[in-house]
């Protein structure tokens, strides 16, 4: 199933199976295919084009666990059309799937380096199924810090997987919110104001960043600043896109297609572009 | 003193900071705790001290009086609280509150600026590195400007 699913341009129809409402914009949903023996086996960073029927269809990464490849999950912010008409859907409703598409997070490269997992808002989504993976085999890495920004406390995704990780003795996890009122026990700051204080060993760390655009730049200044190599930090990038599979262009970034050579690339390959605003 | 003495020496802050003004520095310092919701200090007040937070956590606020207290800012184990202790009127423009048991070292802005007048060598090294920490504080603050998850960013 997996060639048909992301080399066609026709959606297969998914069944919604669970919906989660993560916060007041965010939701999750949990889909199952048609013929439920079948699975989608993916890796962290990858993202399926999800069709909403008569609407549109929109790129949106997988935030579901690559050792359950039978349940497809995706966390996703209402921001327009289609992403408001998904925020809709119920349990046994019907959604078009097409993937999964482009390049994942460095999970195997990075094995005895320290780990720096960085997330701005829905960007932690991307990133869960890595933290999902690197916890699965834990012995492998070095220090595991996750810091994490949002806008406020009540936009913190995954709050409960978030205590869990958070009470790991292994994992070093830091939230930072940009507001809040008196009486919040976390941090106040945005979140490159916590990679200065991560336990890791810049020299021998590999960073993987997710978040808007303008929160990655200051994260990498911020990394670079620390000490860590361009080639150790991985971002992930977002553009508007249609086809999914190289062919149309609409998702170019440089000399590149974002869904085909990303959307998760080296720092160093994309450096050139990164700062230029018309890209 | 021996001891506030050794822990400026290590702390980043003081990192190069030659032993004899270290030394005047520590002669400022006393240790000092504040308990969960204690006040450091207020907006207004006289800004009489600055603080180098050993564990705990502290929030800067500024109150909104159709909004009520704010947190604008957030601050742990090693960092550096206060700097209106430097400019003239020497006043708080924020109040600080303990969010959890915070121990800290204060040291006293009247005797700190008393020795910078005598020791203009070190005022230059206090304001040096006093000018980073103002440089991290307002870049951390514009990119809070910039609303980064607003969903237009
Ligand atoms: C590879 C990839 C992975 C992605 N993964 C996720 C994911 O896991 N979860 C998720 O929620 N989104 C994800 N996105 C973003 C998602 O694809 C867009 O939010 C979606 O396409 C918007 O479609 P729409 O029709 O709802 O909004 P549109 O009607 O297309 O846009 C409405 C307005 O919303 C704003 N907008 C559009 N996209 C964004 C955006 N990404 N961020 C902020 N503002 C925006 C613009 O101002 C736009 O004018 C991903 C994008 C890419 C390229
Ligand atoms: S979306 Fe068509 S080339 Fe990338």
């Amino acid at each position: 199933m997996n060639d048909s699913l992301n080399s066609t341009m026709v959606p297969t129809p998914f069944r919604v199976q669970r919906v989660r409402r993560e916060t007041h914009d965010t939701f999750t949903l949990e889909l199952r295919p048609p013929d439920g023996s079948r699975t989608l086996p993916f890796a962290p960073g990858q993202f399926n084009m999800l069709y909403m029927f008569g609407v549109g269809e929109v790129p949106i990464s997988i935030s579901g666990d690559p050792s359950h490849p039978e349940r497809i999950v995706h966390t996703t912010r209402v921001v327009g059309t289609v992403t408001r008409a998904m925020h809709t859907l119920k349990p046994s409703d019907s959604l078009g799937v097409r993937g999964p598409f482009g390049t994942p997070w460095p999970v195997e490269k990075a094995y005895g380096s320290d780990i720096m997992i960085i997330a701005g808002g829905i960007g932690l989504a991307p990133l869960r199924p890595a933290v999902y993976q690197i916890l699965s085999q834990r012995e492998k890495f070095g220090k595991v810090v996750i810091l994490s920004g949002t806008r406020t406390p009540a936009d913190i995704l995954f709050r409960k997987e978030m205590e869990q990780w958070r009470s790991r003795f292994d994992v070093d996890l830091f939230t930072t919110v940009d507001r809040a009122m008196s009486g919040w026990k976390g941090n106040v700051g945005v979140v490159t104001t916590l990679i200065s204080r991560a336990p890791v060993d810049p020299q021998n760390s590999v960073a993987m960043v997710c978040g808007p655009e303008v929160m990655m730049r200051f994260t990498v200044m911020e990394l670079q600043k620390r000490g860590i190599g361009g080639d150790r930090i991985y971002v992930s990038m977002e553009r508007n896109m249609k086809c999914g599979l190289g062919l149309c262009g609409h998702c170019q970034y440089g000399p590149t297609f974002v869904c085909k050579d990303g959307p998760v690339y080296p720092f160093n390959r994309i450096k050139d572009y990164f700062a230029i605003r018309e890209i | 003193m021996e001891n506030l003495e050794q822990l400026l020496e290590h702390h980043p802050f003081f990192k190069g900071l030659e032993p004899k003004h270290i030394k005047l520095v520590a002669g400022c310092g006393s240790n000092v705790k504040f308990e969960a919701g204690e006040f450091l200090f207020k907006e207004g007040e006289e800004a009489n001290a600055f603080f180098i937070l050993r564990r705990g956590k502290i929030a800067v606020e500024a109150f909104a009086a159709e909004r009520g207290s704010i947190i604008i800012d957030t601050l742990n184990d090693g960092d550096i609280l206060g700097w209106s202790w430097l400019i003239p009127p020497y006043n708080w423009h924020f109040d600080a509150k303990a969010v959890e048991l915070t121990r800290a070292v204060a040291l006293d802005a009247r005797c700190l600026r008393t020795k910078c007048e005598e020791d203009h060598d070190l005022g230059y090294e206090l304001l040096k590195r006093f000018a980073q920490i103002i440089e991290d504080r307002l870049q951390a603050t514009r990119i809070q400007l910039l609303d980064l998850y607003s969903v237009s960013s």
